[in-house]
């Protein structure tokens, strides 16, 4: 088996290598086959390890590949942890980047930048499978930092345009913001653990739990909270939770694709699957627990409200991905891992869906993302519409689709939460359930329904996009409904067996496993529960204000000015920051720069260093005078010194 | 019976002067040859004495090696000169001064 | 009787392959028409073939003494030399294009080079003085000769004669300190001396008095301050085809050389050469990476940062402990090939009539030819050793070996020289990405060139990330 758990995350490497290294010469053909054969391997071999860990109960993997260095007993080392939470991460990443590959054939067919788009997606699933397999924290670092990186390359995909330029660059930093705090939870880990294994530091989380760290003199701080805290930070970035969300609404300046893959079923859940996959240390500190959840809870309310006052249809789906990462977060907050991880799931299938449609559609119209300019397209796309209200009726969380499924799961589970702050996130999740149907319809009204309001030029030529793009979306909408019936397995069942960690009195999940009896009782149990209810309103409510009465939708915004202002503007975060953060670090910037750096350090130190290493530089070099009489002289004389050396010690 | 140290001090001071004969020279390359070649004397010089003070044979074959070896370098040396010659039109030391610095 | 010189003569097969391979090209070459000299060339690949087959396929695991006691087989001995048909053979086909422009392809080049292959060999297996210095008289020999071979270039004989004779008065230094040491211990056998200086009265002053001319002559070989002088000239002189042999290869047989000498047979004295060594590694690394900087002909400037890589080296083995040889060898191994790409690079970057001098020819190569941009990008990251190059590694291995046994002065010492260092290599970097060419016609090299430099530059990469297996072969030969 080893061979095959190698294999995967190196058969998208080597394609990307290839695609990126030979792209000019293997052409535009050549550079998607040899990456989408390298995904293709990588999701067949995900599949055989599915069956062979899950299906077949073999055990738990856990082993070096490669040992890079030992430092005074600090392993670090490549290695594998294969269980069912990494087997489950592997078939979804896989499975979406395949589908994400193959559709991207059709999108970016009249792109110039067509290889290296394909080595950059390929390299990303690579970065992807590294993190979700890795058995230790270095690995897991590398893994974040890549995903990191080729994000930011991503999302400046169109390097031309000045707003992809700023899309990334706040990408990068904001997630520079994450990682800082990932990277001192790594080294607060190592400074009390000695030691960057999984398993030796859950090992030792009890001994943690009991430790205290004192960073400022005097105030003894749990060590443990700390370090969950750190880690936690680094999921904001990653996972968007706020107040760390800002760079994800803007990163929809990459290509359609990119948001698909990235904000969908990678990039954005590796903060979700690390806090699970950390389940044994979050576990013993009730605040990082609570602080999990309350962030959690705001980002999906507050995030899907945003959602509901953007007109750009990536934007609309972007937010909605904020709201549903704040879902999974505050089921972890809630102990509710296994739940979190199944959300994770399914949300990956419906969101790349309704990503890849909205792509779709946006080629239909020559590149035109704005919603006010579409409208009735259902019948000229019918593909597109129908794979479009599969994944809106999966998002809104309409019993027998997949999002009904793991959402309900997750509003019970913090119904039933004693962590901190519990009481306050029910009710935002709950909230939160009436928002996402009705942003979810408002863009499915918009777009699909109601009078054409594109040019009479587009409309004419309106038509079905290509079987490289309605494919994927089909595939893709078979798993949105089919994979919620696996709740009981999943999220209920002994699924995820040691590799996820729930203390006994947190065990919210369990005590609701002890109520379910099979999907259809569940469902019908979710029939008379409010979300359900809350979301029919939603839906009724985009009816009403985004297809029936569309005046009434402009009334509205008049009369509700002031929110619709603050929504809008996003709560003024992006203002905030800039002005803050970017516009202060601008002007210490400045300050340094003209004062510290061009005087201080480059006058004197730098340049000063470098002139008089030049100066000596020149001077030394006179030594070599080309004389041969000299050269032997110099060595003599270094004969007779090192003599010296000894005549002096004897 | 000479002592040994007369052997090793008239070995030291050949050597010495080879070598003192290598960087005090500054006129012509062949005496810089006709150095190297003492100095390999004043090793075998070295290496007879102790050989026959210990009584081990090792030493004299190695002299044999060492002159063998001396004989081909002197060759070489030669030759470099000859090519040197034709391209400078001098065998003077101080005119061996273009690569420098 | 019989049945020992048959043993003997089979431990050292590679060699005796070696010597009649050479002598059967000197003679085959005489009756090759130029036109079809590209048939010497391939014999000559095919010679360092059989070369590493018999000498890896020959190799039972075990130390094997031949020769009564003047020639061992053991696990440093294949590794090195495995090591050394590998960068002779692209040094030989980085050379054969450029040497073909220059109407220098003739069969004496490949006849001394493979002679100097055969000294480096009997350097790597020597178990006495004599075998030792033997195998050193004849890689030096062809070397000289080598240098001299280009007839119609002035710097190339100024070169030679320089080195000649520099060379010929280290070799009498060393010469002059196994003298001194064959008297006190009585023997030119290696293990025999180690057995006596290991004794109460072996470290005796006349003993360490020739020691310092054995360090001596061990230096000059390496090129370390104050007896670097040659090597900037010779780097420079020589025609660039030979200044790639003599700065890869040798550089490895010259570390066996170090290995069997100081380690092994002066092994008991280790704290008295360590001072010195510690002396001229602070001298190389200062002198090699500031002079370094002030260049403006590549050659010079690559001759310097051997130099500077030279006190790294010396530094893994002044810690004395077998982790410190280790990393020596490995960075011995890994300087090679550097230095075999970086060099090959002015090969297959020149032409006719035309090759890179200064370090100005680097501009904008990366518009002229990515590839090999990039690959000289790694050659000279991993030279500045920055990670994930192998240069990195290398650096790290020898000095956590040093800081092990307590050397923490001198490895900060190393890490600032190092910094210092980087500029030059950046700077070619800088000139390749962020400036224009200033020449316009193509670069256009060979494909065997192209695929084999391509393998040498990432190499760098990959053993960058993988150091594990070179470096356990390398504790392994160093018996760890």
């Amino acid at each position: 088996m080893e061979n095959v758990y190698l294999a995967i995350p190196l058969a998208p490497l080597a394609g990307a290598i290839v695609a990126g290294l030979f792209g000019k010469a293997i052409g535009r053909r050549g550079a998607h086959t040899v990456t989408i054969l390298g995904v293709a391997v990588a999701f067949a071999l995900s599949l055989v390890v599915f069956k062979h860990h899950v299906l077949d109960g073999a055990s738990v993997h856990n082993a070096a590949v490669y040992t890079w260095g030992v430092s005074e007993g600090l392993r670090m080392e490549v290695g594998f942890l294969i269980d069912n939470l990494t087997a489950l991460m592997l078939v979804v990443v896989t499975f979406v980047s395949l589908m994400v590959h193959i559709y991207t054939i059709g999108y970016m067919h009249d792109d110039p930048g067509y290889q290296r788009f394909f080595s950059y997606i390929a390299l990303f699933t690579f970065s992807m499978l590294m993190l979700v397999m890795s058995n230790n924290f270095l690995q897991l670092f590398f893994g974040w930092e890549a995903v990191g990186l080729v994000s930011y390359l991503l999302i400046g995909f169109w390097y031309t345009r000045e707003s992809a330029i700023f899309a990334n660059l706040k990408a990068f930093l904001v997630n520079r913001v994450g990682d800082f705090g990932f990277i001192l939870g790594i080294a607060a880990i190592v400074m009390a653990t000695h030691s960057l294994d999984y398993a030796t530091v859950f090992g030792q989380a009890d001994r943690l739990a009991g430790e205290t760290i004192s960073i400022f003199a005097g105030r003894e701080w749990s060590l443990i909270t700390v370090i969950c805290l750190l880690l936690f930070v680094g999921a904001m970035g990653k996972s968007a939770q706020m107040p760390l969300h800002v760079w994800l609404p803007d990163s929809m300046e990459g290509p359609t694709p990119i948001s698909a893959l990235i904000h969908a079923a990678t990039m954005v859940t590796a903060g979700v699957f690390m806090v699970a996959r950390m389940s044994p240390l979050f576990e013993y500190s009730e605040v990082a627990l609570g602080v999990v959840l309350v962030i959690g809870a705001l980002t999906a309310f507050f995030m899907g409200l945003v959602g509901v006052v953007q007109n750009d249809i990536k934007r609309v789906i972007a937010y909605s991905t904020l709201s549903q990462l704040g879902y999974m977060t505050a089921a972890l907050g809630a102990s509710a891992y296994a739940a979190g991880i199944f959300h994770l799931m399914t949300h990956a299938f419906f969101k790349a869906l309704l990503f890849l449609a909205a792509g779709s559609v946006i080629i239909a119209l020559h590149h035109e993302q704005d919603m006010r300019k579409m409208g009735g397209l259902r019948r000229y796309m019918p593909i597109t519409f129908w794979t479009s209200v599969v994944g809106s009726l999966a998002l809104a969380g309409i019993p027998g689709l997949a999002g009904f499924f793991s959402k309900d799961t997750i509003i019970e589970a913090i119904h039933l939460s004693e962590a901190p702050g519990a009481g306050l996130a029910y009710w935002l999740v709950l909230l939160s359930v009436f928002v996402t149907a009705l942003y979810t319809f408002r863009l499915l009204f918009l777009v699909f329904f109601g009078e054409p309001r594109m040019d009479a030029h587009t409309r004419e030529h309106l038509h079905e996009s290509p079987k490289v793009v309605t494919v994927p979306l089909v595939l893709l909408a078979i798993p949105s409904v089919i994979s919620g019936y696996l709740v009981g397995w999943v999220a209920f069942g002994d699924y995820f067996g040691g590799a996820i960690v729930v203390h006994e009195a947190h065990d919210v999940l369990g005590e609701l496993a002890r109520e379910y009896h099979g999907v259809w009782g569940f469902m019908l149990h979710g029939m008379m529960a409010p979300p359900f209810w809350l979301a029919l309103a939603g839906i009724a409510t985009a009816w009403v204000f985004f297809h029936w009465r569309p005046e009434l939708a402009e009334a509205a915004r008049l009369t509700l000015r002031p929110v619709y202002v603050v929504l809008e503007r996003k709560y003024g975060f992006d203002e905030l920051y800039l002005f803050l953060f970017a516009g202060g670090a601008r002007r210490v910037g400045r300050f340094l720069w003209q004062w510290g750096d061009a005087r201080l350090i480059d006058g004197l130190l730098v340049n000063g260093a470098a002139r008089t290493v030049g100066w000596v530089a020149a001077r030394v070099r006179g030594m070599q005078t080309g004389y041969l009489y000299h050269y032997a002289f110099a060595m003599i004389i270094g004969l007779i010194l090192l003599l010296a050396r000894y005549l002096y010690a004897a | 019976m000479i002592p040994l140290e007369h052997y090793l001090v008239f070995g030291a001071i050949l050597f010495a002067l080879s070598v003192a004969g290598i960087f005090l020279n500054r006129k012509n390359l062949i005496v810089l040859l006709m150095c190297i070649e003492l100095m390999l004397l004043a090793v075998n010089t070295n290496f007879i004495a102790f050989s026959h003070q210990l009584g081990d044979m090792a030493g004299q074959v190695f002299v044999f090696f060492i002159l063998t070896v001396a004989a081909a370098e002197a060759a070489i040396g030669l030759a470099i000169l000859v090519v040197l010659f034709r391209n400078r039109r001098s065998i003077n030391v101080d005119d061996l001064d273009s690569l420098k610095g | 009787m019989q049945s020992t010189l048959w043993n003997d003569l089979a431990a050292a097969l590679p060699e005796l392959w070696m010597l009649g391979a050479v002598c059967f090209v000197l003679v085959f070459d005489l009756f090759v028409p130029a036109a079809r000299r590209d048939l010497t060339y391939w014999l000559v690949q095919a010679t360092l073939a059989g070369a590493l087959v018999f000498t890896v396929a020959g190799h039972d695991g075990g130390r094997t003494l031949a020769f009564g006691g003047h020639y061992v087989v053991d696990e440093m001995a294949v590794l090195l030399k495995s090591a050394i048909y590998l960068v002779a053979g692209a040094v030989f086909l980085y050379s054969r294009p450029y040497l073909k422009d220059r109407g220098l392809f003739r069969g004496e080049y490949f006849v001394l080079g493979l002679f100097g292959v055969l000294g480096m060999m009997i350097m790597v297996s020597a178990h006495s003085f004599v075998s030792l210095y033997l195998g050193l008289e004849l890689l030096a020999l062809s070397q000289y000769a080598m240098v001299a071979f280009f007839r119609d270039s002035l710097p190339a004989s100024e070169a030679a004669m320089k080195y000649f004779v520099l060379g010929a008065l280290a070799s009498g230094m060393l010469l002059y300190g196994m003298s001194v040491l064959y008297g006190t211990v009585g023997s030119l056998d290696i293990a025999t001396v180690a057995n006596a200086l290991s004794q109460e009265e072996g470290r005796s002053a006349f003993a360490l008095f020739g020691l310092v001319f054995v360090v001596v002559g061990i230096a000059f070989k390496f090129g370390a301050v104050p007896f670097h002088m040659w090597v900037p000239d010779v780097y420079d002189g020589a025609p660039t085809s030979v200044t790639l042999y003599i700065g890869s290869a040798p550089k490895i047989a010259a570390f066996a050389m170090l290995m069997r000498l100081l380690s092994e047979s002066l092994g008991p004295l280790t704290g008295d050469w360590g001072q010195l060594l510690a002396v001229l590694l602070v001298l190389s690394m200062a002198v090699g990476n500031i002079i370094a900087i002030a260049q403006r002909r590549i050659k010079r400037m690559l001759a310097y940062s051997t130099i500077s890589h030279v006190g790294f080296l010396f530094f893994g083995v002044m810690a004395g402990t077998q982790e410190g040889y280790a990393a020596a060898m490995f960075y011995a191994i890994v300087y090679a090939a550097m230095a075999a790409g970086a060099f090959g690079m002015l090969l297959l970057m020149s032409r006719q009539g035309y090759e890179p001098e200064h370090i100005d020819d680097f501009k904008g190569l990366n518009e002229r030819h990515p590839w090999l941009a990039f690959l000289m990008l790694l050659l000279m990251f991993s030279m500045a050793g920055i990670p994930p190059t192998v240069g990195f590694y290398a650096k790290l291995a020898v000095i956590q070996a040093a800081v092990n046994v307590g050397e923490v002065w001198i490895a900060v010492y190393a890490v600032v020289l190092s910094v210092i260092g980087a500029f030059y290599y950046l700077r070619v970097v800088k000139y390749m990405y962020f400036d224009k060419p200033e020449e316009s016609h193509p670069v256009q090299p060979g494909m065997d060139a192209q695929v084999i430099m391509g393998i040498n530059g990432l190499a760098m990469l990959a053993l960058g990330v993988f150091p594990g297996g070179l470096m356990a072969l390398c504790l392994r030969a160093v018996g760890y």
